[in-house]
């Protein structure tokens, strides 16, 4: 069986590589894509939309209908790992505590816990049970600058590469730096579930609600010009400020869907202990 | 472009690719991924595609790596073939 594989990946392969030779060389300008779309889209960006980086406006903007449902696409991959994976049963094992004062771990067997509000006692992990200050003390002071680095890169999208996907993942990044470095149900006292999933279904409903508004104001699903009637800017800056809108919509929804996937793979969908 | 760093950077995705589907230790495997995502982020980098570079080093280097580690740690280290 591992030989057919290798011989079917080999032949797959060869004909990709055979595929290659009819495409245009690297950066022709002769080729189709540098002749028909591109030239269109560079030199008319800046006039019609107000962005400076041409991928956020055609990526946002000119293709508006892509990015919606890639939003929808992250959105659905969130749930679904929800559904596949939450699990609301607690595990039926013993807890261990540590008496913060002394050190002294504690086991706790059965049904019994202790609250976990106790200035006394503190939860820690079965299997997983570092404590590092070192660690804990350098994300605790990093987290604010990566959660600040998200939003800026949201923010500047239009002018520089990155926009509300790239924000988002690095925003999610910063909630699970946290689960790392402390625990899981530190993390989760910070962003609870609720949160996450109104959250992410918050995102989309944004996108789609500015797309929404757009059709109201009389013109097509997307087209941020008409937001220009209720907003008091121009008609090229509304296209700016409805690429900020949806890309802040984008951020939220990625934010939440990444968190939602960590924590559900990391727990077994308990929510209780992990990584 | 560099045509000789270029090289570099595509053999090493190609070593990193071969490594990982070769390597038996699951947690060696994600982080080679996450070598891969990097190198491919280079890659892109270099053609002048900055977002696509940022999105494969945020989203491909950096979240994806966390995941397929928080599936190891949840499954077995070692694989069966």
């Amino acid at each position: 069986m591992k030989k057919i594989g290798f011989i079917i990946v080999c032949l797959s392969g060869a004909l990709l590589l055979y595929a290659t030779q009819d495409f245009p060389r690297w950066g022709d300008p002769n080729s189709p894509a540098n002749t028909h779309v591109s030239p269109r889209y560079i030199q008319k960006t800046l006039e019609e939309t107000d962005v400076p980086n041409a991928v956020t406006s055609i990526l946002a903007d000119y293709r508006g209908y892509d990015t919606m449902f890639e939003t929808t696409v992250i959105f659905a991959a969130g749930m679904s790992c929800l559904i596949l994976l939450r699990v609301f049963k607690r595990k039926e094992e013993d807890r261990y505590y540590r008496h913060i004062s002394t050190g002294v771990t504690l086991r706790v067997k059965g049904e019994k816990t202790i609250p976990e509000k106790s200035k006394e006692f503190e939860r820690i992990d079965t299997i997983w049970t570092p404590y590092d200050l070192i660690i804990k003390t350098v994300s605790r002071f990093l987290v604010p600058f990566i959660q600040l680095f998200a939003l800026y890169v949201l923010a500047h999208g239009h002018e520089s590469p990155g926009g509300g996907f790239q924000g988002g993942v690095i925003f999610g990044a910063s909630f699970i730096i946290l689960a790392i470095a402390f625990d899981l149900r530190t993390a989760l006292r910070r962003f609870k579930e609720k949160t996450d999933g109104l959250l992410a279904a918050l995102g989309v409903f944004i996108y789609a609600g500015i797309g929404a508004l757009c059709l109201l104001l009389g013109g097509n699903f997307l087209n941020y010009k008409e937001l220009a009637r209720i907003f008091p800017f121009n008609k090229i800056e509304a296209r700016a400020y409805g690429i900020l809108g949806i890309e802040t919509g984008v951020f939220i929804a990625v934010m939440a869907v990444m968190v939602c996937i960590y924590v559900n793979i990391v727990s077994e969908g308990r929510h209780d202990e992990g990584l | 472009m560099i045509p000789q760093l270029d090289i570099f950077i595509l053999t090493l995705v190609i070593v990193c690719a071969i490594a990982a589907i070769s390597v038996k230790d699951l947690l060696g495997c994600a982080i080679l991924f996450g070598a891969y995502s990097f190198m491919m982020c280079l890659l892109w980098a270099i053609m002048g595609s900055v977002d696509v570079a940022f999105t494969e080093a945020s989203v491909g280097a950096g979240v994806s790596t966390v995941f397929f580690v928080a599936a190891v740690f949840r499954t077995t280290r070692r694989t069966k073939d």
